[in-house]
């Protein structure tokens, strides 16, 4: 597709999706809400984990800073601040976690993000039951579902426009390179600890903006909430399912894993994390390529075949 | 004071590097980076708590139906979960994602099934839970008989390793698997058995903690957790750097929780784990950087 056109169906499909909350019913809309927030989480993932190749499981790590930053912050200051201070701790701590494991193999990065939420809650818990003595907030702010999916778009449309902006530099090839092969990436000059934290840096961003932003639709929010482990493994799964090599791969993935958990988490509640695991080794060991990769493999045998 | 938290944070420390232990055998030799270690652990604490309520199995010779068990569902793991990722694999590198990919995906299965049978509640029982007098200190009988196990053990694992031909040919695995087929050792074979020596260790771990600690099904990702940080620090595949870092770990835990607080035990451990990542990231006693 010429860039042109891809541009233009880009700007139809996001006022088509823009106009989603003035027909919608509640129902529907929160359902939107979902789709919307896990799209931009896992584009932000892949992101970074597409091209290094490194897998993150502290998606909820950044997601819950943001969501906790708006919940001590509600009514305190306008809604733009919040936001700005909610992504300037998510980026500090992106920044931390980056630089002291990034310069290292990627098991260690892998294994200090696999603890990292769990350890940021242990340490929000421990602070409010010990200095401040509430644990548990409630966030009153006037925003309502349609503002958070609007905002939730936005984030979305940023994602992808960063995703195509990094393709197309010298820091995106760097990050391919590395991903292929990180002894040749340092040989031939990259320097790959900074481009690593780079991209991990901005995904991060992604992520806390969106816990950020999705904060008003709990009311009450306490640690437990808002470092939910299953929300990064739902978020690796749904990039993995669509494929981590495409910018608009892990579309494929969101959709149809949300409507699957729904589902499930209506219909066998107390069974839920079982079906998740197994939907997800399915996935690990029938399509490691993703749904997009299966797809561009099918399209090429026949190609290939004719 | 001081004695009782040196006492029993030497429990826990033993119980960490046998855990761990467990885990560096996985990964060391079977190069499988295991996510769900903690949850087989928890697995096996809960099967000793089943066989001590219900059927009033000491928990020392549930020892013996719970190991040999999980000896053998690690090896069945192996080979027909495993084996796959490792036959498609190009490299080391892919392995590991693939195995942290597949096993992340058996944590939530595992745990799951544990949750929907035993739901979220802490369990423990009491068994051999008298005083007994150490140098002024008092330490609970269970917790002394845990570690001289954990010690037992640990000791049996180090003279297999050292002193017989199999635990020769593992440790080749380890240091080259691509030489070990020259001198006649079956790489798949000598993976899987080490995998599941791991699956073994945990699973006795988590029987000896079952008889001290409560527990609940969510709570083996601290363990998976804290095993990872111990086997780094103690260098990767090497046992006696599991058990020092091992028994570091339980010595800062405990420390902290009785001098500071115990809700920051997790953040001392990963304050260690930073540490080291920063300044010795191949581990106290590693000699080789990855």
């Amino acid at each position: 597709m010429k860039p042109v056109l891809a541009l233009a169906a880009a700007a139809i499909a996001v006022a088509f999706l823009a106009a989603v909350p003035l027909y919608a019913d509640a129902y529907q809309l929160s359902l939107a809400i979902t789709l919307m927030n896990y799209t931009v989480l896992a584009t932000a993932w892949s992101l970074f984990s597409g091209p290094t190749r490194y897998v993150s499981l502290a998606t909820v790590a950044f997601f819950g800073i943001g969501a906790y930053t708006v919940a001590v912050l509600a009514e305190r200051m306008a809604w733009p601040y919040i936001l700005l201070i909610a992504l300037a701790v998510g980026l500090a701590v992106a920044l931390v976690v980056g630089l002291s494991t990034l310069r290292l193999s990627g098991v260690y990065f892998v294994i200090f993000t696999f603890g990292l939420a769990e350890l940021i809650r242990q340490i929000v818990t421990w602070y409010e039951v010990n200095v401040t003595r509430t644990l548990g907030r409630y966030v009153f702010v006037d925003i309502d579902a349609a503002d958070i999916y609007w905002q939730l778009l936005g984030l979305a449309v940023l994602a992808f426009a960063a995703g195509v902006l990094i393709r197309r530099s010298r820091l995106g090839l760097a990050l391919r390179v590395i991903g292929d092969d990180e002894t040749v990436a340092r040989h031939i000059g990259i320097n790959t600890t900074f481009a690593k934290v780079a991209l991990f840096a901005l995904s991060a961003s992604f992520m806390t903006l969106c816990g950020a932003v999705m904060a008003p639709r709990w009311t009450y929010i306490d640690p437990a909430i808002a470092f939910n482990p299953v929300v990064s493994f739902q978020v690796l799964i749904m990039a993995l399912l669509g494929g981590v090599h495409r910018l608009y791969g892990p579309l494929f993935g969101v959709v149809p894993l949300v409507l699957l958990f729904e589902f499930l988490l209506a219909r066998f509640p107390n069974h839920f994390s079982i079906l998740v695991g197994l939907a997800f080794m399915l996935i690990v060991y029938a399509i490691p390529q993703g749904i997009v990769g299966f797809a561009e493999r099918i399209a090429r045998g026949k190609r290939g075949a004719a | 004071m001081f004695v009782a938290a040196v006492a029993s944070g030497l429990v826990l420390g033993g119980m960490y590097a046998l855990i761990a232990m467990g885990l560096t055998l996985q990964y060391g030799v079977a190069r499988i980076m295991n996510l769900a270690h903690g949850e087989l652990m928890i697995a096996a604490a809960f099967a000793a708590f089943w066989l001590f309520t219900s059927a009033a199995v000491n928990p020392l010779v549930g020892l013996l139906l719970v190991v040999p068990a999980a000896f053998a569902v690690s090896w069945a793991i192996y080979r027909l979960l495993l084996t796959p990722l490792v036959a498609r694999a190009p490299n080391r590198d892919a392995l590991e994602v693939d195995s942290i990919l597949a096993t992340f995906g058996m944590l939530f299965v595992i745990q799951g099934v544990m949750l929907a049978m035993f739901g979220g509640a802490y369990y423990s029982y009491s068994f051999l839970a008298f005083p007994v007098n150490i140098a002024g200190a008092t330490v609970a009988a269970n917790r002394l008989l845990a570690l001289g196990f954990a010690a037992a053990i640990g000791l049996g694992l180090y003279l297999y390793l050292t002193r017989t031909r199999l635990g020769t040919a593992v440790r080749a695995v380890a240091v080259d698997p691509n030489s070990a087929p020259l001198v006649a050792i079956d790489v798949r074979a000598t993976a899987a058995l080490a995998f599941a020596f791991g699956g073994a260790l945990v699973a006795a771990g988590g029987v000896l903690i079952s008889m001290f600690l409560t527990f609940n099904a969510n709570i083996g990702v601290v363990f998976t957790m804290k095993a990872l940080i111990v086997v780094i620090m103690g260098g990767v595949g090497n046992l006696l750097g599991c058990l020092v870092a091992g028994l570091i770990l339980g010595l800062v835990e405990t420390f902290v929780a009785t001098w500071i607080d115990p809700g920051l035990t997790l953040a001392a451990t990963y304050a260690i784990f930073l540490v080291i990542l920063l300044v010795r990231p191949q581990g106290l006693f590693g000699t080789a950087s990855r």
